[in-house]
């Protein structure tokens, strides 16, 4: 038991600092250590993993489910904590270096420079993952009337996602 | 309406409480959205140029962007015990929420969602991409008003959204340039 929950420590520790850009970028390498490493999950397990971990937030949030799987509740605990806890130290470091840099003439430039950067990645992530899932015309038709009800007046998301929920559940089906 | 009195740092009560709620509210998608909107323009703990720089920053690191962000928010506003609130908060209500489900799945060893939450799911999805998008549209306007910026933000889009570039490659060719374009504009 031990064992396994070091084995879960390592495993998702090692992860957490290799997935640059989000916790996407090393699902493959999860998958294969999972499955034919470890021989925690079948194959078939993780896709079913995948799709009921992928609407919870903050995303990457499977690694629960692959330690609950492998060694109980403590299991799913030790996961999340090592999946997150590395690269959140690593933030952590980032943001206190920020901060000690006070009003810093590089600071004042980087901050400018950023702000452009930023938005473009907002706006491109959300196309790239419109664009990685099974987005048919309907899901394109909620996406893009959700960014323009959005973005140009002052409706609920929460009324708005409801409402792309519903309108693909019954047009969908 | 967004609050314009300026606050001093919020009670870490409150810290906690507030990513409660986007941990809440962000099932489907859309965190990034909803962090903006509780932390800016509900709360305005931080405003729209300070989270544009965290969220940068947090994309420079490893891990998981939106949990990154909220490490530094927290530790912006109230330190280590900030940024252990922020998290905790975050991750409090999905993890009780997948370990539940988890323990159904486990025992039913199938996944018991039908059709129709499928369907459901995959419409909230759509939808939660839209207020992403839209968060960064609503930051643009207000934020992109000289063409210098608005084209390093138009690469970035068409590079990484259109043309499926890695967003690391992206960030680490685009950023030196953004900054080359903020010196020459403070130059002229």
């Amino acid at each position: 038991m031990i064992g396994t929950l070091l084995q879960i420590a390592a495993m998702f520790g090692l992860l957490s600092l290799l997935a640059f850009g989000g916790g996407a970028a090393v699902l493959p390498d999860m998958q294969r250590q999972a499955v034919q490493v470890h021989h925690w999950i079948t194959s078939r397990e993780f896709l079913d993993m995948f799709a009921l971990s992928r609407a919870v937030p903050p995303g990457s949030m499977i690694v629960v489910l692959i330690g609950q799987k492998a060694a109980g509740f403590l299991g799913g605990l030790v996961a999340l904590i090592a999946m997150f806890g590395p690269s959140s130290v690593l933030a952590f470091v980032v943001g206190r270096f920020w901060h000690r840099a006070g009003g810093a003439a590089w600071r004042e430039a980087l901050e400018q420079a950023l702000a452009p950067v930023s938005i473009g990645l907002t706006i491109a992530s959300g196309i790239a993952l419109a664009r990685s899932t099974e987005h048919d015309w309907l899901a394109y038709g909620v996406t893009g009337a959700t960014t323009l009800l959005l973005t140009f007046t002052r409706a609920h998301p929460l009324v708005v996602m409801g409402c792309g929920a519903v309108a693909v559940a019954l047009v969908g089906v | 309406m967004p609050n314009r009195s300026t606050p001093g740092p919020p009670s870490l009560p409150a810290l906690f409480l507030s990513f409660l709620t986007i941990g809440s509210t962000s099932f489907g998608g859309g965190l990034l959205g909803w962090i903006r909107r509780e932390l800016v323009e509900r709360r305005a703990w931080i405003d729209d140029t300070q989270f544009l720089v965290y969220y940068g920053l947090s994309q420079m690191v490893p891990g998981a962007t939106n949990v990154n962000l909220s490490v530094i928010i927290g530790s912006q506003l109230r330190g280590v015990a900030g940024a252990l609130m922020a998290v905790a908060g975050l991750l409090l209500i999905p993890l009780v929420i997948l370990l539940s489900l988890g323990a159904v799945y486990f025992a039913a060893s199938e996944l018991p969602a039908s059709h129709l939450i499928n369907a459901a799911l995959v419409g909230a999805g759509a939808a939660a991409i839209g207020f992403n998008i839209a968060t960064g549209l609503r930051l643009g306007q207000r934020n992109l008003r000289r063409i210098g910026p608005l084209l390093v933000a138009g690469v970035i889009i068409v590079g990484i959204g259109i043309l499926g570039f890695p967003l690391l490659e992206v960030v680490v060719v685009m950023v030196p340039i953004s900054l080359a374009v903020t010196l020459v504009e403070r130059a002229a």
